[in-house]
């Protein structure tokens, strides 16, 4: 079997039978080559599980393949979506962002506040509001890296904080979409593509996700990013800084979110300082539904991407089909379950 | 391939020739405990130097003093003669000093030209690599198939293939196979058979040969005297945090290596 072109002189008949020692014998049962496929293709899994949704609920629902369905439902997930990206990179890394969606609330009330109260120019409050967000992302990744904290206890904390700062400086009170500078709602504005209503928050959101996906895929910052969440120690001893990997990793989720906070203002046509409290949960579903490893070191932006996609075409088709909102998060609760289930059954064939 | 062999290296004895690395009087201390007294150690051209001594001997403080892990407290260390200072396991890979450590340092997600170019990835030239920052994965695809079948890992199917799905002999074999690529000086490797098969061990046992055959000497670490035995050309024992002395599989037998080792028997004169 191991044909071992190279002469190595000296000792060659003995390790021409020891060169057989680096095959690996594999008899696969069929659930086991499953497993091999889905481990080698992380994102098969989430994708035949949006397939199986959009097949089920267009028979339930005849609307739900309307172009206007889909344009909702787009447009639905793109807040959370955007989070989930930041929120994509933090847990490739092994760790966990707790406060994505208060980052993104406190930012787009930032934002509205800087442009309304202090009378910034609209440009100018959003690009503040945006340095703020990745600021708030560079307190966790400094918190992170330099004083060693578990990423779950550091932005479980800066989750409270800046949320608390979000209602001081709100005054609890709803910045209406009419007050603002128009850029503030812009990327809730829509435009016609096939029969299709975009908006161009989605726009952004889908170009967010495919220079992510070329960062993580096709440059050394992503390859750094895989192999420190994969084994923190061991990326240390190849050289990489992971520090600061982890902290460019914390702070350009902030920005993201900062990003998000924008699409959110457009969503809403406000900025409201009362929703979002799901957007921190929501965003850790979609990465997980999306196949990434709780773990680290293992998944795929483009599976958040459908991860995401499977969360909004799920509450969107239960609506269709008469279910109870209720119901919703009983739904999403299982796919999580079954989808965290899936991950560690994968992960066994590294055993 | 053609094969620079340097069977000889080991037994010819190299008083006349200058070590390539030298350590001089290393001295490391954590508070009251002494992990170094006084770390020497020679490695010349072409050999394989294991280093054996028992827990606590102080082997791996010496080893991570040469690979920049620790810093010592005084004492100085030579690479061809002059003098450097390692502040972190960087500053020695930069001045050509590989280690292979006994936990492998290979990312098990990614796969194995990935590894092997882990922390010193290739970029594509011109404005792809400069501003894009575009990695060329051809290119370190070819050279990491190039530098696997160079030392004789052909059976490796694919190069595209996740680390984690490698036995552990396979995945030692790209541990080594990255040191060997990027180490133009010196080759420490750590405890590289402690957790193979029989099999596997022998493997890898020929894959550090032939890294010294092609001319890059070898540092080993090894509690496995019959491994110790097979492959060294002169073995340090280190006792109490210091050298005791240097022998060669020729001029003592494995149980007279223990006795010196444990204290049982009092040390020779260092042989070479």
């Amino acid at each position: 079997m191991a044909n071992d072109t190279s002469d190595r002189g000296g000792t060659a008949t003995a390790t021409k039978t020891e060169a057989t020692g680096f095959e690996e014998r594999r008899s696969e049962s069929p659930l086991q080559r499953i497993q091999h496929v889905l481990h080698a293709n992380p994102i098969l899994g989430p994708l035949a599980v949006l397939v199986l949704a959009v097949v089920v609920f267009s028979i339930v629902s005849g609307r739900f393949l309307s172009a206007a369905n889909l344009g909702l439902v787009l447009a639905q997930v793109t807040v959370i979506a955007v989070l989930a990206l930041g929120q994509t990179l933090i847990i490739l890394t092994a760790g966990i962002d707790l406060s994505a969606g208060a980052i993104a609330v406190f930012s787009s009330i930032l934002m509205a506040n800087i442009a309304t109260d202090l009378g910034v120019p609209g440009v100018l409050a959003l690009i503040i509001g945006l340095v703020l967000g990745t600021a708030m992302g560079a307190i966790n990744g400094l918190l992170v890296t330099r004083l060693k904290l578990p990423p779950f206890i550091v932005t479980l904390g800066t989750l409270s904080i800046f949320f608390s700062l979000n209602a001081v400086v709100s005054r609890s009170e709803t910045v209406r979409g009419s007050d603002m500078p128009s850029i503030m709602t812009w990327t809730g504005t829509t435009f016609s593509l096939g029969g299709f209503r975009i908006t161009y928050g989605s726009i952004i959101m889908l170009l967010l996700f495919a220079l992510f996906w070329y960062a993580l895929s096709k440059t050394a910052w992503g390859k750094h990013v895989y192999a420190t969440g994969d084994d923190i120690e061991a990326a240390r001893l190849a050289g990489i800084r992971t520090g600061h990997v982890l902290f460019s990793v914390y702070t350009v989720a902030g920005l993201l979110y900062a990003v998000g906070a924008w699409i959110l203002m457009g969503r809403l046509a406000s900025a409201s300082p009362n929703v979002g409290v799901e957007y921190n949960l929501d965003s850790i579903t979609a990465v997980v539904l999306g196949g990434t490893s709780l773990f680290g070191g293992r998944g795929l932006v483009l599976g958040t991407l459908v991860g995401a996609l499977i969360v909004g075409v799920f509450r969107n088709g239960l609506q269709l089909g008469g279910v109870d909102v209720v119901w919703q998060g009983c739904a999403i609760g299982l796919l999580v379950l079954i989808a965290v289930s899936i991950d560690q059954w994968i992960r066994k064939v590294r055993a | 391939m053609s094969v620079e062999t340097n069977v000889e290296a080991g037994s010819q004895k190299a008083p006349l020739r200058e070590p390539v690395l030298q350590a001089k009087g290393l001295v490391k201390r954590y508070g009251p405990v002494t992990a170094i007294a006084s770390g020497d150690l020679e490695l010349y051209p072409g050999e394989i130097l294991a280093v054996i001594g028992d827990n606590g001997a102080g082997k791996t403080s010496l080893i991570k003093a040469l690979c920049g892990a620790i810093i010592p407290d005084s004492g100085e260390i030579l690479l061809d003669g002059k003098r450097v200072h390692f502040r972190t396991p960087m500053d020695a890979r930069r001045a050509g000093i590989e280690t292979v450590y006994q936990s492998l340092a290979v990312a098990p997600g990614l796969d194995i030209a990935d590894n092997l170019f882990l922390g010193r990835e290739v970029r594509k030239p011109g404005i792809l690599g400069s501003v894009f920052r575009m990695l060329d994965r051809k290119h370190m695809r070819d050279e990491a198939k190039r530098h696997m079948s160079e030392l004789g890992i052909t059976t490796l199917q694919n190069i595209g293939q996740a680390v984690e799905s490698l036995s552990g002999g396979q995945r030692q074999g790209v541990a080594v196979a990255r040191s060997a690529a990027f180490g133009s000086k010196v080759m420490i490797l750590d405890e590289p058979t402690a957790a193979l098969g029989v099999r596997e061990g022998n493997r890898v046992l020929q894959l550090v040969r032939d890294v010294r055959d092609r001319g890059l000497p070898v540092i080993l670490i090894s509690h496995n005297m019959p491994h110790v035995f097979d492959i060294a050309d002169r073995i340090q024992i280190q006792r109490l945090g210091r050298r005791a002395t240097v022998i060669t599989p020729q001029s003592h037998t494995m149980s007279e290596a223990v006795a010196i080792m444990t204290g049982a028997a009092e040390p020779p004169p260092p042989v070479g």
